[in-house]
């Protein structure tokens, strides 16, 4: 069971992590995208905010222990030409970034007014910095940009993953899959 | 002798007569808030829930013996809206809502004001909401006015009035008990 990453490929950590976080991205913003819409009498419009904002804050806790297991792990090394290698490094520093600032956008439209965020019903993330000017209407406009760019980054992700595997043949996306040669 | 006291009193007491008889202009006192926009509709028809606009101006101008002659002038930026709770507030500043954007100010222009001998009053104007005219009745009862502690003179009142959300193209179907909106309105003015 190979669970740490070595330099030519991924442990499970590493993949279990990324279909995880790939999971709840594209959930969320499914999720985020239908919830708007929902009437006011219908039986999920305080259901699905409230799963779209508990995912959210533990996604935080995911994107965390990802980080924490990035530092403590070789790096398997890039695949591809120098311009693929370096493109590759940069839209995924980039999706990062943008879930991170998805994450701290949906969490000051919640907090605006000083009240925290039900988990779940298991705890009560508190607000910290609340009362800005415009804050919920601001901060969500934001949100709603960065889930767009970050789905089109995904996109560009998927599309990248399937040319390596399906034109160039190469381990990229087999690895991210724990399939050997 | 006589006469020039006697004139100079008449004249005295006609040259005060007419600033006695004169309308007040009052600018409504929203810079220490001693005035109140407020709305209360219901949820799901099973309590009411309570919001106020925060942000808003006006002015009045008030006449005790022509009280026909009395006009108001609100300007609300709708933005302000506040029913304590982020995330109700955002969603009531959006589309589906004020459109806070398209629609920044709500304002109330008078078109009439009718006594009663017991001077509560029908103030009738014009409302602009969500970028729709239409006239609206409130229904007014003076508080009181008098001399301020400070150097100034002040006036206040009270008004209700009751708002259909469509007849503002506001359509969100909130329910059956959620249909109108009603409004309590207290604003004191200084006079100028």
């Amino acid at each position: 069971m190979m669970w740490r990453n070595t330099q030519d490929g991924y442990g499970l950590v590493s993949i279990g992590l990324h279909w995880l976080l790939a999971l709840a991205v594209t959930g969320l913003f499914v999720l985020g995208l239908w919830m708007v819409e929902l009437g006011y009498y219908h039986p999920w419009y305080q259901r699905a905010p409230d799963i779209h904002r508990s995912v959210g804050v533990l996604l935080f806790g995911i994107m965390l222990a990802r980080f924490a297991w990035r530092y403590t792990n070789p790096d398997p090394e890039a695949i591809g030409t120098a311009v693929e290698r370096k493109a590759a490094a940069w839209v995924h520093r980039l999706m990062v970034a943008l879930t991170y600032m998805l994450i701290l956008s949906g969490y000051l439209i919640s907090t605006a007014d000083g009240r925290g965020i039900h988990v779940f019903g298991l705890f009560v993330l508190p607000a910290s910095l609340s009362g800005l000017q415009n804050q919920a209407d601001v901060a969500g406009r934001i949100h709603e940009l960065l889930a767009f760019a970050l789905i089109a980054l995904t996109c560009l992700h998927i599309v990248a993953a399937l040319k390596h595997h399906l034109v160039d043949r190469d381990q990229t996306l087999r690895r991210m899959l724990n399939i050997k040669h | 002798m006589k006469y020039k006291l006697i004139s100079s009193i008449a004249l005295s007491i006609v040259f005060s007569v007419p600033s006695l008889l004169q309308a007040a202009d009052y600018v409504i006192d929203t810079e220490k808030a001693h005035a109140f926009i407020q709305f209360r509709i219901k949820h799901l028809g099973y309590s009411w829930l309570l919001g106020r606009f925060n942000d808003f101006d006006g002015s009045f101008s008030y006449d005790e013996t022509k009280p026909t002659a009395s006009t108001v002038e609100v300007s609300i930026r709708t933005a302000s809206i506040d029913s304590n709770h982020a995330e109700r507030d955002k969603h009531l500043r959006g589309e589906e809502f004020l459109e806070v954007d398209r629609f920044p100010e709500a304002t109330f222009v008078s078109t009439g004001y009718t006594e009663n001998a017991d001077k509560t009053a029908v103030m009738t104007g014009n409302l602009t909401l969500h970028g729709v005219t239409r006239p609206v009745s409130i229904a007014v009862k003076p508080v009181g006015h008098g001399p301020d502690p400070w150097g100034g003179k002040r006036r206040g009142f009270e008004g209700t009035t009751r708002l259909k959300l469509t007849d503002y193209n506001i359509n969100f179907d909130l329910g059956p008990a959620a249909r109108e909106v009603e409004l309590f309105l207290s604003v004191e003015g200084i006079e100028q």
